[in-house]
């Protein structure tokens, strides 16, 4: 007998008992349909999570902080400088392996205010112009300040839309988007001129929100209300998203002169920096270029190691490993949901024998060889299989969907090729390791019990 | 050489401690052609018999060979080979599958002998037509009467064009009048040459054959007894 024979009796032997296999089949459809959809979710949770770390600079960036002296150095806790401007001139003079770098002053408690409005920013920092790219910044409206703004120390600074929505009227308030270049904030007691705006960061799912919004009706008064709620939420769907949007940077030298106070730093010598910012020129070369930046700021700071450097590697192999987790543990229930279903397969088989000593006995006694029925037993074992797996593929996009409706979560969930060839793989082995026993069972049959089986 | 060598074939079972002896020190011989009953009561060991020739079992002890092999020798797959090729069984409860039609049950030995599709069509019908059921081909068993379903079961056994065919009380869940018709259609085919083994406990039917191999307890009887084998009326 050839496999297509074989085929041809699986399905017609499925045919014959339809509802009894479509039982069988949803243990594998379920199967095979939850192992794509939780794998869609995670692949929608990490492609959030890396959009994230993009978001913050990626892996290239590394921060230069403050760190407390190490204690056998302690007696030269007088001499320490901190970060200063110097260990960036000297880094971009000798570290050739970073290829931006830029220096970072924040202050605690600013507020900016506009006649009744109120700011305060998480992010409200003094920096160069290079600050832009090694943050992944992108210009809206206006421009950034540049070197002559720096060195003159004008009152100009660049805003996030949290900002400006918050001084200004977010364009969900208004039903138009402000540009706010031109206007003068007041920032603690210092009138600034904005001369730029970021662009708004959201997530690609916001994105996706916010076109949907748009491409709808305008909304009735009643809706706008509610609407008006979640306006607040347009910056908190995920915490970098938000610390993005309220980011105000103003030249670091008009930090040092005009916020000194409140920067702590009053009665240094040299403006003493809150971090230092750069980025990897080659990310293969991480190690030897901190190796560098690090040999450079030990002279800078004659020997005293009261500066740390991190990477958002760790970052990375967070996502990494938390993914991996969730991979894990998705794929151990979905394997086991799959498990199940063989089991279920194995059961019927089982039962389906039973019904059939006769009819196994007769096509024995016709010629049926050990291996002719030990293959058409296995067949229909995997024919089930099979169209079960067929099944929960078209089924996962449905699952997908109504886990979205459950709860909705911020990742658009991505259902890959490569989770539904396993999967389906699975589906298959799930039906050849369900059917091996049954049809072992039925193969060996004596062909003159089988005959004499009432 | 005769088509069928038995020699020495004994069949014991064990029940409960007990010992059946289903077939004992039986050997005999079968030649090409031959129309022959297997006659004996109930119990004797016709069946045991019959399914051993047929290697559908094996024996205990004794060795037999059909058509030229010597089937102690022969692995589990060629013993498949040879009841497909050499072999045609036609059994008293038909055994006919019933999910599958006229047709395809008649099909069936030629699914397992790797016969292309339009040719087991082609012989299925011959065989059919040789049975006058050509016009019943896609009718499940259970739509027939018995003396069909038993006809079907002879195409079956015919189709493969074996050496021998094995009749198991074939008209023994038949009326009397069926039953003739069918022993008419075995006369028929020996004619037309085919070897034919029919297994009975009825002397009636024995007695429209060639010859009779009669078996008492597991044994060959060494004279035919000819009242039992209906030679004689009672
Ligand atoms: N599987 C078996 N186990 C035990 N005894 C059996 C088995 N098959 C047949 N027998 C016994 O063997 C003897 C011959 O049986 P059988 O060949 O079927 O007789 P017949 O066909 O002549 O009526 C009987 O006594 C029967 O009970
Ligand atoms: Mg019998």
């Amino acid at each position: 007998m050839n496999i297509f024979n074989a085929i041809t009796i699986g399905f017609k032997e499925i045919w014959a008992h339809k509802f009894r296999s479509l039982l069988t089949m949803l243990g594998i459809i379920l199967g095979v349909s939850s192992l794509v959809a939780m794998s869609a979710l995670i692949t929608g949770m990490e492609n959030g999570m890396k959009e994230s770390l993009v978001q913050m600079g990626g892996i290239e960036r590394i921060r230069v902080e403050d760190q407390d002296i190490p204690p056998y150095q302690s007696h030269l806790a007088d001499q320490a400088v901190g970060n200063t401007v110097n260990d960036v001139y000297a880094l971009q003079q000798s570290a050739p392996l970073l290829r931006a770098i830029t220096p970072e002053m924040r202050t605690r408690n600013a507020t900016m205010t506009r006649s009744d409005k109120r700011f305060s920013s998480w992010n409200f920092v003094g920096t160069w112009p290079s600050a832009i790219e090694i943050n992944e910044h992108t210009i809206e409206h206006g421009r950034m300040f540049n070197e002559i703004d720096d060195e003159n120390a004008r009152n100009v600074c660049v805003i996030g839309t949290a900002a400006r929505d918050a001084l200004f009227g977010s364009p969900e308030e208004l039903g138009r988007e402000i540009n706010p270049v031109g206007e003068q904030i007041n920032i603690s007691g210092e009138i600034f001129t904005i001369i730029g705006m970021f662009k708004h960061y959201e997530s690609e799912q916001e994105a996706k929100k916010r076109e949907l919004a748009k491409s709808q009706p305008p909304p009735d008064p009643s809706t706008v209300q509610r609407s008006r709620g979640r306006s607040g939420s347009r910056s908190s769907g995920g915490f970098v998203w938000g610390y993005k949007n309220s980011t105000v940077y103003i030249p670091l030298n008009t930090m040092w002169l005009k916020f000194r106070a409140a920067t702590g730093t009053e009665n240094m010598p040299d403006p003493r920096l809150s971090q230092i910012t750069m980025k990897v020129r080659d990310i293969n070369q991480l190690e030897a270029t901190i190796q560098q930046a690090r040999n450079v700021m030990m002279i800078t700071h004659r020997g005293i190691e009261d500066f740390s450097f991190q990477t958002q590697e760790n970052w990375a192999d967070q996502i990494n490993s938390s993914i991996r987790n969730a991979r894990m543990s998705g794929g151990f229930i979905a394997a086991i949901s799959l498990l199940v279903g063989g089991i279920g397969i194995m059961n019927i088989m089982l039962a389906s024998i039973t019904e059939r000593i006769r009819e196994i006995g007769i096509r024995k006694a016709v010629g049926a060889t050990f291996s002719d029925v030990f293959i058409q037993i296995l067949v229909e074992s995997m024919v089930i299989a099979v169209v079960g797996g067929i099944v929960g593929l078209f089924a996962s996009e449905g699952i997908v969907r109504l886990l979205q409706m459950l709860s909705p979560t911020e990742n658009t969930p991505v259902i890959t090729v490569d989770a539904m060839v396993v999967a389906f793989a699975f589906s298959l082995v799930v039906g050849i390791l369900a059917g091996i026993f049954p049809a072992m069972k039925a193969a060996k049959l004596d062909p003159i019990q089988a005959l004499r089986y009432e | 050489m005769a088509l069928v060598e038995v020699r020495n074939l004994s069949k014991i079972y064990h029940l409960g401690g007990e010992e059946i002896r289903a077939l004992d020190d039986v050997s005999a011989e079968i030649e090409g052609g031959e129309f022959i009953s297997i006659i004996g009561p109930s119990g004797s060991g016709k069946s045991t018999l019959m399914h051993i020739l047929g290697c559908l079992d094996s024996p205990t002890h004794g060795t037999f060979s059909l058509d030229g092999t010597e089937i102690q020798n022969a692995s589990r797959a060629e013993q498949a080979k040879i009841r497909n090729q050499k072999i045609g069984f036609v059994f008293q409860f038909f055994n006919l599958l019933p999910k599958l039609s006229v047709l395809q049950n008649v099909e069936l030995p030629m699914i397992y002998s790797g016969i292309s599709a339009s040719e087991r069509r082609k012989r299925a019908m011959a065989a059919l037509e040789m049975v006058e059921l050509q016009n019943r081909t896609k009718h499940r068993p259970m739509q027939l009467s018995g003396g069909q379903q038993q006809r079907v079961a002879i195409a079956r056994a015919l189709v493969n064009n074996p050496k021998i065919v094995f009749a198991d009380e074939p008209t023994g869940n038949l009326d009397s009048h069926t039953g003739s018709a069918i022993l008419a259609l075995f006369k028929r085919l020996s004619e037309e040459g085919r070897t034919i083994v029919l297994v009975t406990h009825d002397p009636n039917i024995a007695a429209r054959t060639t010859r009779r191999i009669e078996i008492r307890d597991g044994k060959i009887a060494e004279q035919v007894d000819e009242t039992l084998a209906g030679l004689k009326p009672r």
